[in-house]
């Protein structure tokens, strides 16, 4: 039960964005900038770089809503993505993506800890200055948006099949803030 | 040295912030509608849970640029009183309420489902509403993120502590902007 009184018939963050619609507006409108916007990755990149930082942090809401979308996104080469939630070192992503999410990964732990070598690391790779900045971001935002959601206890679905058509929506429709209540 | 090439040599958050316009946008317009606002918390209040919340990250840039625009909130013209809320918020003479909300915001710091219903119960009987109960876990959580991507990208931080100062006047005046410059000076634009 969600630690505050909260609109009813909507999960996780959507049930934030109504009770409070303008902090609301501009958290699904970094949303939609960061992972459907101007950004250097594909839409199932970024989207998969959403659903890692989430795994990391065990906000089973925003991991089970961004693989959903990562999973559309990636259509037939779906696998990719629980393959990274289990262990993205062995998973069947490029090197340059395993080294962004290590990038990730360290930004979720603790930013400080994003060295020199893991960032050249990555460069070598072939990563851009920009592919850098919104991993970063990215892993940041979902630090945010997972203590948001689990930090206020919101009602998270249980059943997988609960999120595929948001997953649907989300790769289709981008993130537009439900209707306040 | 930041870990990319921003385009610019802006401080802090204003370095990645102007290489990346699309994102910095509605990134202020949170920092806005969370921070600006006196409805329930006031912008004082608001401003000491940013700040206590980035000292515990131990995010240099955002917990001084934070601590300078509470201290001028809350009159504490030497920021004795938001060093002694960093050191430890219990010893200091903050309201039960706000004391029971930095307990909240220092948890959701840890992760969200830290959080527990003892921690909300302890806040609503100090007097705390669902909104500003709300709105603490919403500051916290988003300088988790401000934290990280200042950090994350080995941004550039003054050390200077008049530079904060001047920023945060300009802060109280006009609210969070990625425009601007981090300059001793008053600056006039």
């Amino acid at each position: 039960m969600p630690h505050i009184s909260l609109p009813e018939g909507l999960p996780g963050i959507r049930s934030l964005a109504a009770y409070r619609p303008d902090t609301g507006a501009a958290l699904y409108a970094l949303a939609e900038a960061l992972l459907r916007g101007d950004s250097s990755f594909s839409q199932a990149d970024a989207e998969l770089i959403a659903t890692f930082t989430s795994s990391l942090n065990q906000c089973t809401f925003c991991t089970c809503s961004h693989a959903a979308a990562a999973r559309f996104l990636f259509e037939s080469n779906q696998d990719v993505v629980d393959a990274v939630i289990a262990d993205y070192q062995t998973a069947p992503i490029s090197d340059k993506m395993k080294a962004l999410l290590t990038i990730a990964k360290c930004v979720q732990e603790d930013a400080r800890t994003v060295s020199e070598e893991i960032v050249a690391n990555a460069r070598l790779l072939g990563a851009t200055d920009r592919e850098i900045h919104d991993t970063v971001l990215i892993a940041a935002t979902f630090c945010m948006f997972n203590r948001y959601v689990d930090g206020l206890a919101t009602v998270t679905p249980t059943d997988v099949a609960d999120y595929i058509p948001m997953g649907e929506r989300m790769g289709t429709l981008g993130y537009v803030p439900p209707k306040p209540q | 040295m930041p870990h990319i090439q921003f385009q610019n040599d802006l401080p802090g958050i204003l370095g990645p912030m102007n290489f990346s316009p699309h994102t910095a946008a509605p990134m202020n317009a949170l920092a806005n509608a969370l921070l600006q606002t006196d409805e329930g918390l006031s912008r004082g209040e608001r401003e000491l849970i940013a700040t206590y919340v980035s000292s515990q990250n131990d995010c240099f840039f955002c917990q001084t640029i934070h601590g300078a625009v509470a201290s001028e909130y809350l009159g504490d013209e030497d920021w004795s009183f938001v060093k002694a809320v960093k050191c430890d918020y219990e010893q200091t003479n903050l309201s039960p309420k706000m004391k029971a909300l930095l307990a909240i915001a220092g948890s959701v710091q840890k992760g969200g489902k830290n959080v527990t219903s003892e921690q909300v119960e302890a806040a609503q009987n100090e007097g705390a509403t669902d909104r500003e109960i709300h709105d603490t876990v919403l500051i916290a959580a988003a300088f988790c993120m401000f934290n990280r991507y200042v950090d994350g990208l080995a941004t550039i931080a003054p050390q200077n502590p008049e530079v904060y100062r001047a920023r945060a006047a300009k802060v109280v005046e006009k609210g969070y902007s990625a425009e601007g410059k981090y300059t001793s000076e008053k600056i006039i634009s």
